[in-house]
């Protein structure tokens, strides 16, 4: 992992964020929703934006389709795709796009 | 002893907009070869939650529902029975274009999940929590009448006091250009009625029709149904037949029925098999409705709504009446028939109450 | 055997593990699954999945029809005419003009497996025309109707993966109420590459041989097939001499009301529909002496499923097995070639074994039956369950 205090990664990590936000907004048709409702920490699941199951497969694709994540175990998701930090964190690490 | 079973609550959406009190005054027969629906907000019926993974036809099917158990002041129905002759057409299509175009990589569920041809049905049941029996019939133009059919025996038999019943189809814009490739939707530059049409093919348009069905008759009954059957195949020569078995099964003769619901499409290739049916009836008034909604395999559901409308207002608005014959009596038995391009031929009747 | 519940009279059937009844007898006894790789559809997946595929191609199947050149049979119409035409000739005689005979089909994939073939070639192809129509779930009914030559009831029901369930229970409903004297019930689906690709979506496709009810199971493999029953009243039963092979005598549908595909945690809807089917049959959970479950395979059904058996049957729990792993999930067939082997385990007094099983689950506290074996066998429960929480539960009974 890179450097936590990089100024560089942080304003990185802070746009990859963003993006997020924007792309699951897409991805999940969440009509009534705007990027900057949704904090970094919110639980995605379950109270918070009260995803379910089916948007948690579709997440698994956006990791691949976007960053070239694939996820084999849609058990694997319950930790990733806690938050946008959890999620943003993992991609960091793992992305080959 | 079999029990009465009465229509106690109608919903609709349509090309005319949704089910209301002046629903007739305000209808204008339809000319194009497709045509849109009018829908309503879904906003206070769908959670945004749940809207954003719902096609049209899902919305379009819980609007109508929730129109008809209101109308009979029903919470939960005991079951729910649906007919629907291309399903959830929009996501399969929306699924199998992703399949083809992305060559099967990428693909999400969601459209999938949806395109399952009882999704209508479950979807109503998961949104009221009804946990009671649950079917879809996908028969072309028998869709809603097996459901009706089903619906009927248990209500005779008491397994049920109230069931919901209805019809959805939804029209996608690939399947809709590839049924006008085969002329079952006529083409779109010609601009014909059901009334004008000289040309093969019929006006599409989608719609969703729900009742409620119940034991009980009440001061929001609409009608009575006594009766119904079904089947694949009847030529115009056997039709006379097929009309008389099913009046004598239910002890009437052609005379005592006192109008007609026909299917008029204004499909010329198929359309005579309704003018044989009105040549068997003397002097009966006849009436039509897919003018006004359009053809799709369950709107004959919609046929349905508007006699129990005519039976219990014991009027005929204008717009839907067919031939000339004017009423000189009361309506009491109506007889509804459809088919679709010579097939799947269904009678239904319903009486005063 | 008034009141034992409605007769069945024939039987047909066509799957992965045989094209007649003796065959798939022979695989069910001998613990022989069909489960391959698949050749018929082209699909990417190839490498990472296993099917229940049926080793005919569409012009295979088409020669075994006799039917003409030209023809616009889909693979579901053609498993679906080969099947219901199987369960037909099973009879002896049979009259189709003599009774009030109907036709209760299902599908759920219908015509789809043309539909993805040539979805964009119709539109420069018009000699691929003739089988635009066969898009739809109700050609494939249409098509077995033509085929046997019944005029009269015919419709189809399409539920997901308890289709078949349904529609023999639609057929009882109609021979009860006098407004069918025979009708052949069942169902037919296709392999083909929309619901490969669906159920991949939903990552329950096993890439390994499902293990139905074993705590290490991966998921589902998908199977295609058809299979239809014939159903008698009492009079034709009479008036023709039949043998009934089995009796449907009880059938219920309830709706798990919870989740769009999964089931609930504590199997609801399925609970439900078991309760129901005892009722109509007028027997209670004892009585039952096998179950033959959905047991996909996927870790929530059979969880699911699992929890519903034991809040029905508590410390009672009959011999029960799924038969998945031998077929794949055939979809909307699913319940009616189960319901074949119901009517073969109570003719023959054998249990089907439950292949691929290791390990019980640590939620449950019953294992499967893992051997074939001889039972006494009086009353035996299917279970089908599909999306849309839709529960069926049938219950046959020795003639």
């Amino acid at each position: 992992m890179q450097q936590p205090n990089n100024i560089i990664y942080k304003i990185e990590m802070a746009e990859l964020k963003e993006e997020l936000k924007g792309k699951i907004i897409e991805v999940l048709n969440l009509e009534d929703i705007a990027v900057a409702d949704i904090a970094d920490s919110d639980p995605l699941f379950g109270e918070g934006l009260g995803l379910d199951s089916i948007d948690a497969l579709e997440l698994i694709v956006l990791m691949d389709k976007e960053y070239g994540i694939k996820l084999s175990d849609p058990k694997q998701g319950k930790s990733i795709f806690q938050s946008i930090d959890t999620m943003a964190a993992y991609i960091a690490e793992n992305r080959t796009k | 002893m079999k029990r009465s079973i009465y229509i106690n609550g109608i919903g609709a959406v349509t090309a005319q907009g949704v089910w209301r009190a002046d629903f007739f005054v305000e209808s204008h027969p339809l000319q194009h070869a497709v045509n849109a629906v009018q829908q309503p907000s879904y906003k206070e019926l769908i959670s945004p939650a749940m809207a954003r993974r719902m096609s049209r036809g899902i919305k379009m099917g819980i609007y109508a529902a929730q129109q008809a158990l209101d109308e009979a002041h029903i919470t939960i129905p005991d079951a729910i029975i649906t007919g629907t002759g291309l399903g959830c057409s929009e996501d399969s299509e929306k699924f199998l274009r992703n399949v083809l175009d992305n060559e099967e990589q990428f693909l999400t569920p969601t459209a999938f999940i949806q395109s399952t041809h009882n999704t209508v049905a479950a979807q109503i049941a998961l949104r009221l929590g009804c946990k009671g029996y649950n079917f879809t019939y996908v028969n072309r133009s028998v869709s809603f009448e097996s459901a009706v059919l089903d619906a009927l025996m248990q209500l005779h038999d008491g397994e049920a006091s109230s069931i919901l019943v209805g019809a959805v189809d939804e029209i996608s814009d690939h399947t809709a250009r590839l049924l006008q490739l085969i002329g079952y939707i006529k083409p779109s530059d010609v601009h014909e009625t059901v009334k004008e049409s000289k040309s093969p093919g019929a006006n599409y348009a989608e719609s969703a029709t729900f009742f409620t069905l119940s034991q009980e008759k009440t001061a929001q009954s609409y009608c009575e149904i006594l009766d119904l059957c079904l089947q694949n195949k009847v030529s115009q020569s056997e039709l006379p037949t097929f009309v008389d078995k099913f009046l004598k099964k239910n002890g009437l003769q052609l005379q005592d029925i006192d109008a007609l619901v026909l299917g008029y499409s204004g499909d010329s290739d198929f359309d005579g098999w309704y003018e044989q049916a009105e040549q068997l009836f003397d002097a009966t008034v006849s009436l039509y409705y897919k003018h006004l909604v359009g053809q799709c395999d369950t709107s004959s559901a919609f046929g349905l709504a508007m006699a129990a409308q005519f039976v219990s207002d014991q009027a005929i608005p204008e717009t839907a009446q067919y031939n000339t014959t004017t009423l000189d009596r009361p309506l009491k038995n109506v007889l509804l028939y459809n088919q679709f391009r010579g097939e799947d031929h269904s009678l239904v009747l319903v009486r005063s109450c | 055997m008034a009141g034992a519940g409605v007769a069945i009279t024939g039987i047909g059937i066509i799957s992965s593990i045989g094209k007649t009844m003796e065959e798939s007898q022979q695989a069910l006894l001998s613990g022989t699954h069909g489960i391959s790789r698949i050749e018929h559809v082209d699909t990417k997946l190839r490498d990472n999945i296993w099917v229940g595929e049926i080793k005919y191609s569409n012009a295979e199947l088409a020669d075994l029809l006799k039917l003409p050149a030209g023809h616009n049979y889909t693979r579901t119409a053609m498993l679906g005419c080969y099947a219901a035409q199987a369960a037909v000739a099973s009879l002896g005689s049979c009259d189709m003009d003599a009774y009030k005979t109907g036709l209760i089909s299902s599908t759920s994939v219908g015509g789809m497996d043309y539909t993805e073939r040539y979805f964009y070639k119709y539109l420069e192809d018009p000699a691929l025309h003739p089988y635009i129509s066969t898009h739809d779930a109700g050609d494939s009914s249409h098509k077995i109707a033509d085929y046997l030559g019944i005029q009269g009831l015919v419709t189809t029901i399409s539920t997901a993966c308890s289709s078949a369930a349904n529609a023999i229970m639609m057929g009882a409903r109609l021979i009860k109420h006098g407004r069918l004297d025979r009708v052949i019930v069942g169902g037919t689906d296709a392999l083909s590459k929309f619901t490969i690709n669906g159920f991949n979506t939903l990552m329950i496709l096993s890439d390994e041989l499902c293990q139905p009810f074993d705590q290490d199971r991966k998921g589902l493999n998908l199977g295609e097939a058809a299979a239809y029953l014939v159903l008698e009243s009492e009079e034709v039963v009479r008036k023709e001499n039949r043998k009934p092979l089995a009796y449907l005598a009880g059938y219920g549908n309830a709706n798990d009301a919870f989740h769009q595909t999964a089931s609930s945690d504590n199997g609801e809807g399925a609970f439900l529909a078991m309760e129901k089917a005892f009722t109509v049959a007028g027997l209670s959970a004892s009585a039952i002496d096998y179950i033959n479950a959905h047991g996909t395979a996927t870790p929530n059904n059979d969880l699911s499923e699992g929890r519903a058996l034991q809040r029905i049957f508590s410390d009672d729990m009959p011999l029960f097995s799924s038969t998945k792993a031998f077929t794949g999930h055939t979809l909307a067939a699913a319940a009616a070639i189960e319901a074949v082997f119901c009517i073969v385990a109570l003719q023959q007094q054998i249990v089907f074994p439950n292949l691929n099983f290791k390990t019980q689950m640590e939620e449950l506290d019953c294992s499967p039956q893992t051997e074939a074996r001889p039972a006494q066998l009086e009353h035996v429960l299917s279970n089908s369950f599909g999306f849309g929480g839709n529960c069926s539960s049938l219950i046959f009974s020795k003639a």
